[in-house]
């Protein structure tokens, strides 16, 4: 069931993954091309199933924390991540038998790829978000119970820091955004250390193929010069995510940003082609809600997805401006990430939202008024 | 008075301006070596109207020589690529991802040193300058005539890519040097591709300069010379030489310009019908409303200010085939073979332009030759046109407000005066050369793009700051101080960092200060 990922899949994953990143995540070009010179260097990678690994396996999912702008100016050396992977087996005096994504979003589906192709370490088709969420405590493998700690981050000069903070996995964010700041705004984490058998419990599983099969529907879509919004809901069909719903199609009319607390949260607001529906979507980083009319049509943590209407490719928070045309579609996540749990961690409430979580395919289909 | 030449792969145009008053529109070829057709072109303007060479002001180019260049990779010098970043930045060195053929035709060579800025001014690691006299060594020894020097966080802090550019130029004397922060913004990859062009340009833009200042100056016109940049905005020909790279999308921008000169619209829809495509871009306040997404020229990713364009398979050549009742027009087209091919020309192809003829909007070729062509084919045909040059145009609205349509381009006879959901279309008059009238009005305009920490209660006068710097720098480039004004402001807070940190970005444009 394992499968080698190769340099031919990274322009699919790269797509997908951005889908997936709900307009936040950062840019996965960045990430793409970190894990093809890799590869380049030091051949493909082992993806594994869940299912393939020992109860006793130790995972070490490894990801890169901190400011996507910076990302685009100061780029990473390439052997952070690794360094970070490193530290942490040894505060633990254990070997890591995978590493894995926390976040199967943005440039984060790529680091541990870069981790796995440097190391010879398979990477564990699964993730803790299933999309991506902008802080460290927003994991199902925090949700269900494995803690955070002891984490280790690391800079592009080699150095690295150990944070343990026992079973707070909210205070081992702050305390590593703290470093994050000093090592220029970017840094490389590894974190959630845990075993096969937690895996399987509490992670998202296999995003990346996920990721690839959202990128792959697109991409033939245009091949083909088929509508890609139809090919997409079809590829999502037999996944964890089964139910993609078009919430709106039509052009921006505002974009308003502001930085609160460290995070870009904003919001922006369209009107339909025919001039009759406006939408709103409010996010912080990545899109949480988008309101129809006024009303909730796709709550966080499903997926808000705002793609350019020609060609269906992904649209960042970052990059909405004024007059973009859009179709922004609402995609359902699976059961584990929509428990009151999980719903307490990165529900709307958890970001201060006033509304209540409701799944995609139940506000699309059943909107309130009628 | 003013003349603007833009010099294309086929034609090249030039009018002759009093004010915005077109006093004479000549169209020619253009040669090999640019400059004998811009020598013809100032000698059929004088013909159409008789000037005074010394009462001439200043002359503008628009020119799409350079980014034909690259794209056919020739006359490219060799180039070094020279980063401060690490010990950042190792794993993806500069042109890491650029076409294989093009690194192999500026013989690219990649460095990298240590140097580079944090986000908040610290320095990532000191620079080496033994290690930077080593490269320049190597540099030399390989044959390198050009070198783009890039630093991280450069458009915040110039002071190591300076720096460095002294090194190099003491060790490298009279080798071109390019600096990203002068010519791209924030996104390190991208304006280092952008510098690297640059630099692999510089020898041909010195040649193709000074052959476009002789052939102005051998019309006997004393006056100063511009080029147009990727914004509609002008460069003197010094800067020419220095930032070849700003010229690259100069043409959609003429053409769009232009085209609201000639209509006096300054907010409108224009389209552009050429022979196998059509352009639709939006002028808002006289300037194209510009691309959002990072643009690729020739297969490298670059974050350049260029227009946003619409392309449809819509033009003169388009091969028209069906019935009335499902006709299509387009995407394939006859092309440049439509004098030989299309049936007004003795051809054997029905196309766009057989339509027109048939339809008594055009007379050209032979009219007999499509006598024969169902009314009602003829009529479904041109439906089908408008219909689908409404759709685009409704695409590249950003309002519900009815937008003037201006067209423009040899193939505008091809669409109706109006057009559905957004009212008449303006056919103005010398509308096969709005590229050099765009050239010939471009304006004068400086640009900031830079990552701010706004402390609370200081954003305005951090914006005004940034706002005034923008100015300075339309006026230092040539503009006339009281015509100046903000045309472009965009803020963008800097997630997870504290202090504020705020992206802004402010364009400033005037008119030309034109001299005695």
């Amino acid at each position: 069931m394992s499968w080698l990922l190769t340099e031919a899949h990274l322009t699919d994953l790269a797509r997908g993954a951005a889908v997936l990143g709900t307009g936040g995540g950062g840019d996965p070009y960045v990430g793409r091309l970190l894990v093809r010179e890799a590869i380049r260097e030091y051949g493909p990678v082992t993806v594994l199933d869940p299912d393939e690994l020992a109860d006793d396996a130790l995972v070490i999912p490894t990801a890169q924390m901190g400011a996507p702008t910076v990302v685009f100016e100061k780029l990473p050396r390439g052997t952070e991540a690794v360094a970070a992977l490193h530290a942490l087996e040894t505060h633990l005096g254990r070997r890591a038998t995978a590493t894995m994504p926390i976040e199967c979003g943005g440039i984060n589906s790529m680091i541990p790829l870069v981790v796995a192709a440097r190391t010879g370490l398979p990477v564990v088709d699964a993730d803790g978000m299933g999309r991506a969420f902008p802080e460290l405590q927003m994991e199902t493998f925090g949700v269900y119970g494995v803690p955070g700690s002891p984490m280790a981050v690391a800079g592009e000069r080699g150095e690295t820091t150990v944070i343990d903070t026992g079973p707070d996995n909210r205070h081992m964010e702050w305390l590593a955004r703290g470093v994050t700041i000093r090592l220029g705004g970017v840094a490389h984490i590894a974190e959630y250390a845990m075993r096969g058998s937690d895996v399987r419990r509490t992670a998202i599983p296999r995003t990346l193929t996920l990721a690839l099969t959202v990128g792959r529907a697109i991409r033939e879509a245009r091949e083909r010069a088929a509508d890609p919004i139809a090919h997409l809901a079809s590829a999502l069909g037999g996944t964890l995510y089964p139910h993609l719903r078009v919430l709106f199609r039509g052009k921006l009319t505002d974009v308003e940003r502001r930085t609160e607390a460290g995070f870009a949260r904003g919001r922006a607001a369209a009107t339909s082609f025919t001039g009759e529906h406006k939408l709103e979507l409010e996010f912080q980083n990545e899109n949480l809600v988008a309101l129809v009319d006024g009303e909730p049509r796709c709550v966080v943590p499903d997926l808000v997805c705002v793609l350019d209407a020609e060609r269906a490719e992904p649209i960042t928070t970052e990059t909405l401006r004024y007059g973009q045309r859009v179709t922004v579609v609402g995609i359902s996540t699976p059961g584990l990430m929509r428990t009151p749990e999980a719903l307490a961690v990165f529900g709307p409430g958890a970001f201060g939202l006033p509304y209540e979580f409701r799944p995609v395919e139940y506000l699309a289909d059943f909107p309130p008024d009628g | 008075m003013r003349i603007g030449i833009d010099v294309g792969g086929t034609n090249t145009d030039a009018v002759l301006l009093d004010g915005r008053r077109v006093l004479a529109a000549v169209k020619t070829s253009t040669t090999e070596d640019v400059t004998s057709g811009i020598v013809t072109a100032i000698g059929e303007l004088q013909r159409q109207h008789a000037f005074d060479p010394a009462a001439v002001r200043a002359v503008m180019i628009g020119t799409t020589h350079f980014i034909n260049a690259l794209v056919e990779a020739r006359r490219l010098a060799p180039t070094a690529a020279l980063r401060l970043s690490l010990p950042a930045g190792a794993s993806l060195p500069p042109m890491v991802d650029w076409p294989r053929r093009l690194v192999d035709a500026i013989s690219g060579r990649a460095y990298l040193c240590h140097g580079g800025h944090e986000f908040d001014g610290r320095h990532i690691a000191e620079l080496d300058e033994g290690e930077l006299r080593k490269a320049a060594e190597d540099m030399g020894r390989a044959g390198v005539r050009s070198v783009a020097i890039s630093s991280v966080f450069s458009p915040v802090n110039a002071e190591f890519e300076t720096r460095a550019a002294e090194i190099v130029a003491a060790e490298l004397p009279g080798v071109a040097i390019s600096l990203s922060h002068e010519i791209g913004r924030i996104g390190l990859l991208e304006r280092e591709n952008a510098t690297v062009v640059n630099a692999a340009l510089r020898e041909l833009a010195a040649h193709i300069v000074d052959g476009l200042a002789s052939s102005v100056s051998g019309a006997g016109i004393t006056a100063p010379l511009y080029l147009s940049q990727n914004d509609g905005t002008l460069m003197d020909v010094d800067f020419a030489r220095r930032y070849p790279v700003a010229t690259f999308a100069s043409g959609p921008t003429n053409s769009m310009r232009g085209a609201a000169v000639l209509s006096g619209l300054d907010t409108c829809a224009v389209v552009d019908v050429g022979g196998t495509t059509s352009d639709i871009g939006v002028l808002a306040g006289g300037f194209p409303r510009e691309a959002t997404t990072d643009v690729s020229v020739a297969g490298i990713r670059t974050n350049f200010r260029m227009p946003d364009v619409l392309s449809i398979g819509i033009g003169g050549g388009s091969l028209v085939t069906g019935e009335p009742a499902d006709v299509a027009v387009g995407p394939r087209s006859v092309g440049y073979e439509l004098t030989a091919k299309a049936l007004v020309f003795g051809g054997d192809t029905l196309t766009a332009t057989d339509i027109a003829v048939a339809a008594g909007r055009v007379a050209i070729g032979d009219p007999e030759r499509v006598a024969h062509l169902d009314p009602d084919l003829v009529r479904a045909a041109l439906g089908r046109i408008a219909a689908d040059a409404a759709d685009a145009v409704d695409r590249m609205r950003t309002s519900a407000e009815p937008l003037p349509v201006v067209a423009v381009g040899g193939g505008s006879i091809l669409l109706p005066d109006e057009l559905a959901g957004t009212g008449e279309v303006h056919r103005p008059e010398h509308y096969a050369v709005a590229n050099a009238i765009g050239a010939a009005i471009a304006q004068i305009g400086g640009e900031v793009d830079r990552v701010y920490a706004i402390e609370p209660g200081h954003r305005d006068s951090v914006v005004d700051e940034a706002k005034q710097e923008a100015v300075d720098r339309a006026v230092a480039a040539g503009a006339s101080p009281s015509t100046v004004e903000i045309v472009d402001f965009d803020e963008v807070p800097i997630p997870y960092l504290p202090g504020n940190a705020t992206r802004i970005r402010v364009k400033a444009v005037g008119d030309l200060q034109l001299g005695g």
